[in-house]
């Protein structure tokens, strides 16, 4: 039998003064049971944060919040209530690294509440954190309770934090996009911890998320939120199956699915426009003198061909050594060893003024829209910069170019005079883009070219690079952890793994087939946003996996053996 | 798929100005400064009497309608002498830190630029030259030089180039790690539109906040200079001579030292408070 644990209702938050207030959260209400697991969706700007933050009591001070939020027979909204924040109600933060103090060890951090809160005395509390770190699944609690934050991995961090919130034992926890830092191997387990917890004690779950794959696998019910309004609310089928709000079905179809077949033709192999081969960088943990640091293998003895015409993935967890690869194709990181030909040059070997002209064939788009473009230099000046450096149009030509290239990305030739901080992400992505098709490159590199963006602006972003790669007949290698995106733009994939390709083919073939088992554990992981599909436990990652030649399991299929 | 696109634009933030007159510390410290420079422009109108003509008045009058500052032991009008002297702080504060500042952001920006033996060489040096005060290495300067007010002024300048160069530096690097540097090397830029298109644009604002605070230092060091007589000369109206020259008759006539003092102390503040308004109008607007 679920009771209802918080009830909230007509809860509204402005910001600023009466006069010139702007609304952040109009009139939410939703109630939070036993053992549920509530879902709170919306993009960037929805007011989904700032939800958490009221009930919290964490509201920045310029802030004023309305309504009611019924909890233990108290308020948490009424003036001059503090809620019971640890002890009634847990809070998780989406950056493990930051909400735990560097300096402390994880015993001292995870004993610290349970002594304040008068819980326990200090060795009832030491034994209740070992015991409950193994709950949550670190093996050997005993040592970890002397471990430092930053000897553990984001994973453990997270499964860390939620030792720390459920050992006060609240009755609700919410998740402040809990899993959204973390690798998707990561992201289930952490997610399958927290659906055991809920489940085995029954507290009320309240999670916020803007990935609709979390949601689908996750919630029993669903609240979406956008500009601060509640657009749609109901069961998770409901939401999934019938939405009967506009922006929902929007969001809905904006979401890729890994299991969405492929849109585009594949193109039939082509000429190699670019080969590497054997490809070693190793980093060093420290520069000059003193004991040299751990040594970490970015790339290990790759070797890659991309054909003309194609879109080739490269996927893999962080660390993995992908972006790196980018990295060393556009000479920003120097390899160790190994070469890269381009055409018949060697890009490794090229140097100075030739190197400078051998650029222009390979771009880039980065991931961060916000970091990636010059701060100080107008919009126009930057798509120009690639077209005078090239010197590839004539000072009458520039002024036109730049507005075609403007329009061609969706925006208009007027904004070649602003600066980029008067744009928001998507449009700073789209002039990114317009400044790398800019100069007629032959391969582009995009490194998680929409992760920073919201969903409904990454479907945008990713039309208009299909589009142009059709029009503009573009190469390009696509650096990206979401196995559902790659699944939508990509002709051929790369699995890496520790600066290894461990499996190579054809994207439809390594979806619905992976031969390599960590490929499997990768797609078996990756959250599905449909709610009728909820998977049983998943195959746990175990330590080693082949990480040899590849040999070729099918045409145009290798994999490690 | 409809592509419809967003193509409004956030309103345009408040502009430079507007921000800085906005900021108390701005205003006051634009105001104070625009003042001195008003005098130093406008100082043989401003100034009731020949700076330095002796005997105007009597020896040691103290403020009076007459002479609203006073005159000192040769019977020099003290505000005629303040306001000439306004000329040659501002040229001190501006000189030296000119010398400071371009001679650091070069080493700066070349050497997080360029990395590798050029890097350890200039920080090297830099941070060796660091180890000295700032006032040994002017006072050496001018020991080889000779006293004299413009030697005054290029030892206060080699003296602040460390500091300059450091600052310079470690803003500098942060910039070249940006994603946006780097897509500028990806498209093929040259060293030099590297250095002068993208990292000294970026740069620029953190070394103008820099720089105002600086002309304090500069200002204040160069009166020291001229306190203990390695700077300007008599009969030069320059402050921190003058604060040095009346040192004897503090008893006697107070108003001599607290004037110059006085007059300093309002510079230097003046400068801070620019400063300071200016390094919160400065602030790129990224992302609110």
């Amino acid at each position: 039998m679920s009771t209802t644990l918080l009830s909230v209702r007509g809860l509204s938050i402005t910001l600023g003064s009466d006069a010139r207030a702007t609304s952040l959260l109009q009139d939410v209400s939703f109630d939070v049971s036993t053992g549920q697991i509530l879902s709170i969706v919306g993009e960037s700007g929805s007011g989904k944060s700032m939800t958490a933050k009221a009930i919290m009591g964490l509201l920045p001070p310029k802030a004023n919040s309305s309504g009611i939020a019924m909890f233990r027979g108290q308020n948490l909204l009424a003036k001059n209530t503090t809620p019971p924040r640890g002890t009634g109600i847990g809070l998780i933060f989406q950056e493990p690294m930051t909400a735990l103090t560097p300096v402390l060890t994880i015993g001292s951090q995870l004993t610290e509440a349970i002594v304040v809160h008068g819980l326990a005395d200090i060795n009832a509390a030491h034994r209740r954190a070992i015991e409950m770190l193994d709950r949550v699944g670190i093996p050997n609690p005993v040592q970890r309770m002397r471990q430092y934050p930053h000897e553990l991995s984001g994973g453990m961090r997270q499964r860390v934090m939620i030792a720390m919130m459920m050992l006060l034992e609240p009755d609700i926890l919410i998740a402040d996009e809990p899993t959204t830092a973390l690798d998707v191997t990561v992201q289930a387990q952490i997610l399958d911890l927290l659906r055991d917890i809920v489940f085995d004690t029954q507290i009320g779950l309240i999670l916020i998320t803007h990935d609709m794959g979390v949601v689908a696998e996750m919630a029993s019910d669903v609240i979406v939120l956008k500009a601060g309004q509640v657009v749609e609310a109901g069961s998770v089928q409901q939401i999934f199956d019938a939405p009967n709000a506009e922006y929902t079905r929007a969001l809905l179809d904006a979401v890729p699915s890994i299991e969405a077949a492929h849109l585009q033709p594949l193109s039939t192999k082509g000429t190699v426009i670019l080969s590497a081969r054997n490809l070693h960088k190793t980093f060093r943990g420290q520069r000059g003198v003193g004991p040299a640091g751990p040594k970490t293998k970015a790339l290990d003895d790759v070797s890659l061909d991309i054909w003309h015409g194609e879109t080739l993935a490269l996927v893999g967890e962080s660390g993995s050594g992908k972006s790196t690869l980018g990295r060393v194709l556009l000479r920003l990181t120097e390899a160790d060893q190994g070469t890269v030909e381009l055409g018949n040059m060697d890009l490794l070997a090229l140097t100075g003024a030739q190197l400078r002209l051998t650029r222009r064939k390979i771009q880039m788009i980065f991931q961060d829209p916000y970091a990636s473009l010059d701060p100080r230099q107008s919009v126009g000046a930057a798509i120009l910069e690639p077209i005078i450096i090239q010197g590839s149009a004539t000072k009458s030509d520039r002024h036109e170019v730049v507005s075609e290239l403007l329009t061609r990305v969706g925006l208009t030739p007027e904004m070649a005079n602003r600066f980029p901080h008067e744009f928001s992400g998507g449009q700073r992505q789209r002039i990114a883009i317009a400044r790398a098709i800019a100069s007629g490159p032959e391969l582009i590199i995009a490194d998680e070219p929409t992760s920073a963006l919201d969903v409904s602006i990454q479907a945008q972003i990713l039309d208009l690079l299909a589009d142009l790669k059709q029009e503009k007949k573009l190469t390009m290698l696509f650096i990206s952890h979401d196995l559902a995106v790659v699944r939508q733009v990509a002709d051929r994939v790369a699995v890496m793994r520790q600066g290894r390709i461990i499996e190579l083919g054809p994207v439809d073939a390594v979806w619905s087939a992976p031969r390599h088992p960590y490929t499997k554990a990768l797609i078996d992981a990756a959250p599905v946003p449909d709610p009728h599909r909820k998977r049983g436990l998943r195959t746990p990652l175990t330590g080693s996996f082949s990480t040899g030649k590849l040999t070729e399991v099918a045409p145009g299929h290798w994999v490690a053996s | 798929m409809d592509t419809k696109v967003d193509t409004s634009v956030h309103a345009s933030p408040l502009g430079f100005w507007k921000r800085l007159l906005l900021s108390p510390n701005g205003i006051v410290g634009l105001v104070i400064v625009l003042g001195l420079i008003f005098c130093a422009i406008f100082a043989e109108h401003l100034a009731p009497h020949n700076p330095a003509k002796m005997g105007t008045g009597g020896r040691f009058l103290p403020p009076n309608s007459d002479f609203f500052l006073g005159t000192d032991e040769f019977g020099r009008d003290m505000l005629s002498r303040i306001l000439y002297g306004s000329r040659i702080t501002l040229l001190i504060g501006a000189v030296a830190v000119g010398i400071s500042l371009t001679i650091g952001m070069l080493i700066g920006m070349l050497a997080a630029f360029r990395r590798g033996w050029i890097e350890a060489i200039l920080m090297r040096s830099t941070d060796i030259l660091f180890s000295f005060t700032e006032t040994l290495i002017a006072l050496s300067f001018v020991a080889v030089l000779g006293p004299s007010l413009q030697n005054a002024v290029i030892a206060v300048g080699v003296a602040g180039i460390p500091f300059y160069a450091r600052t310079c530096y470690s803003a500098a690097l942060v910039e070249t790690s940006k994603p946006y540097f780097e897509a500028s090397i990806s498209i093929g830029s040259s060293p030099g539109r590297l250095l002068f298109f993208h990292l000294l644009p970026n740069v620029l604002p953190t070394m103008i906040v820099v720089a105002t605070l600086g002309v304090s230092t500069a200002i204040l060091a160069a009166a020291g200079l001229s306190f203990l007589g390695l700077g300007a000369q008599p009969p030069t109206s320059e402050w921190g001579y003058m604060l040095a020259g009346s040192r004897d008759y503090i008893n006697r006539a107070p108003w001599l030292m607290t004037i110059p003092g006085l007059a300093i102390a309002v510079t230097v503040l003046g400068f801070n408070l620019l400063g300071d308004g200016l390094r919160t109008s400065l602030d790129p607007v990224e992302r609110k």
